[in-house]
């Protein structure tokens, strides 16, 4: 009997793209090469997020056409964009036969209170965390991944390192607590006993986590991959650097290699310049992404 | 009773984690091995789940395709689960994408279709006993020929998912996202096996 679209066929999507790199594209040659550099996954993308912040308005689904056209340029999995709550936009996606879906706050929320029931979907869904409680919401609604959100577009790691040792510092608290304290810590969190149970237990997340938002240079993503992340998001950071495919090839040799000082150093030499930053405290509040989703 | 064996897997990308533990639970001991050298300390060596033309690149730019032959030449045993088969494989359907060719087998990548076909199975597997064995299939290769020295261990309409040849094995699915550890230790045995032959 054949069973699509289960809770283990989608959450081992994502186990498989463990150790990697997942790069934003925009069009099918930037996609071929990622898919060169050795990225795990590719995110199909109308704009990278440095340039939704700079050129600002409501940002969507991607032009199905760019998406389908990336599709068939590579043979890795390709993943794309909905908007937070936009199930009809996931609902299209899916019937492209996307490989993953995230629910990006990078995108302007089309609801201001809901997320997608992900679990509807044989699709299976990325989604953005800044803390445990946030991505175990995500989790009950059927994410089969979690991303920490970082500040996408910023080319400033600071928000996504944030991001990375909130979850896991939770984590670590929960899995010290004694059991009958984590009925009230699963009402304070807004997610389900049985989660909290079970994270308190294994001392992780039941899915894989990686991280986004702000990943400039390969010292970056292997400062992630220390800190426990299980795999790399880049977004601005490959095609908004001087040298993409270098960078792209170097942000690769460091995630595989990450507790490898010597390869990391190898790798950050001769790539050019990495994509300009921003102070986090110079972005103006209401262009902040990482607040969007509840 | 001989000594456990050690049994690596490749630990640049995919679901290691999930092999280690599999390993584990199947009376092996196991590591992670990211270079030549660490090649040298194993009795046996797992090619995880992951994706098979990132891996290709990486296997390259490392040169670790020369230690690998030679690991196989000396008669290791290697496992290889979805892209580590792919990556057994002599060769893939339209593809020239490098492999290594210890299996004697041309692959289909993405043989069932893109994730949205990715699946659970059951599975009847020639050698390993009981009720049938939980398939989980994702983006999954199929066998689309096989040589004469390749057995095919197990089918899904009539394509071959898992194959043994001599000291390889290769299956499209991935029996460390179970907890049923009866291909994990079907392995330990081929790799006690060739231990005790030396």
């Amino acid at each position: 009997m054949k069973n699509k679209g289960t809770k283990k066929v989608k959450r081992g999507l994502a186990q498989m793209l463990k150790g990697g790199v997942i790069m934003d594209v925009t069009t099918p040659e930037q996609a071929i090469i990622a898919q060169a550099a050795g990225a795990v996954a590719v995110m199909a993308l109308e704009r990278v997020p440095a340039d939704i912040r700079k050129e600002g308005g409501v940002a969507r689904m991607a032009d199905l056409e760019i998406v389908q056209r990336i599709m068939d340029a590579v043979t890795i999995p390709v993943m794309a964009k909905a908007r937070i709550g936009h199930f009809v936009e996931a609902q299209v996606l899916q019937a492209m036969g996307v490989d993953f879906i995230d629910e990006s706050e990078v995108l302007t929320p089309a609801d201001d209170a809901y997320h997608i029931d992900k679990r509807e979907f044989t699709v299976p869904f990325v989604c953005g965390a800044r803390n445990l409680g946030e991505a175990l919401r995500r989790i009950s609604e059927g994410a089969a991944m979690i991303r920490t959100k970082g500040e996408a577009g910023s080319g400033n790691i600071v928000e996504a390192i944030r991001h990375l040792r909130q979850v896991n510092d939770d984590i670590r608290r929960l899995a010290s607590l004694p059991t009958e304290e984590l009925v009230s810590v699963a009402r304070d969190l807004g997610s389900s006993i049985e989660i909290v149970r079970d994270v308190a237990k294994a001392g992780r997340l039941p899915v894989v986590m990686f991280v986004a938002g702000g990943v400039a240079t390969p010292a970056d993503a292997a400062l992630c991959m220390q800190l426990g992340a299980e795999g790399i998001f880049v977004g601005s950071g490959i095609f908004k650097s001087s040298e993409p495919e270098k960078t792209a090839k170097a942000i690769v040799a460091a995630t595989h290699f990450f507790d490898d000082p010597v390869k990391i150093m190898e790798a950050s030499k001769s790539i050019g310049a990495p994509m300009a930053g921003l102070e986090i405290s110079q972005i103006p509040k209401d262009q902040l992404l990482a607040g969007r989703g509840w | 009773m001989a000594k456990r064996p050690t049994i690596g897997v490749l630990s640049l990308q995919g679901d290691v984690e999930e092999h280690l533990h599999a390993l584990r639970n199947a009376d092996a001991k196991a590591r992670g091995v990211k270079t030549a050298e660490d090649l040298e300390k194993v009795d046996g060596l797992v090619l995880p789940g992951g994706e098979s033309t990132t891996l290709a690149i990486v296997l390259e730019r490392f040169g670790l395709v020369k230690p690998l032959r030679e690991l196989a030449a000396r008669g290791t045993p290697i496992w290889g689960t979805c892209m580590g088969m792919i990556m057994m494989a002599r060769s893939v359907v339209g593809s020239s994408q490098p492999t290594l060719g210890f299996l004697d087998i041309e692959v289909k990548r993405n043989a069932f279709g893109r994730q949205v076909e990715s699946a659970e199975l059951r599975l009847h597997i020639d050698g390993i006993e009981g009720k049938p064995f939980p398939g989980i299939f994702i983006r999954a290769p199929w066998i689309e020929r096989a040589g004469r020295d390749a057995k095919i261990l197990a089918t899904v309409d009539d394509k071959g998912v898992m194959v043994r040849q001599n000291s390889f094995l290769g299956t499209s699915f991935h029996p460390e996202l179970t907890n049923d550890v009866r291909v994990h230790r079907y392995f330990v045995e081929m790799v006690e096996q060739a231990l005790v032959k030396g």
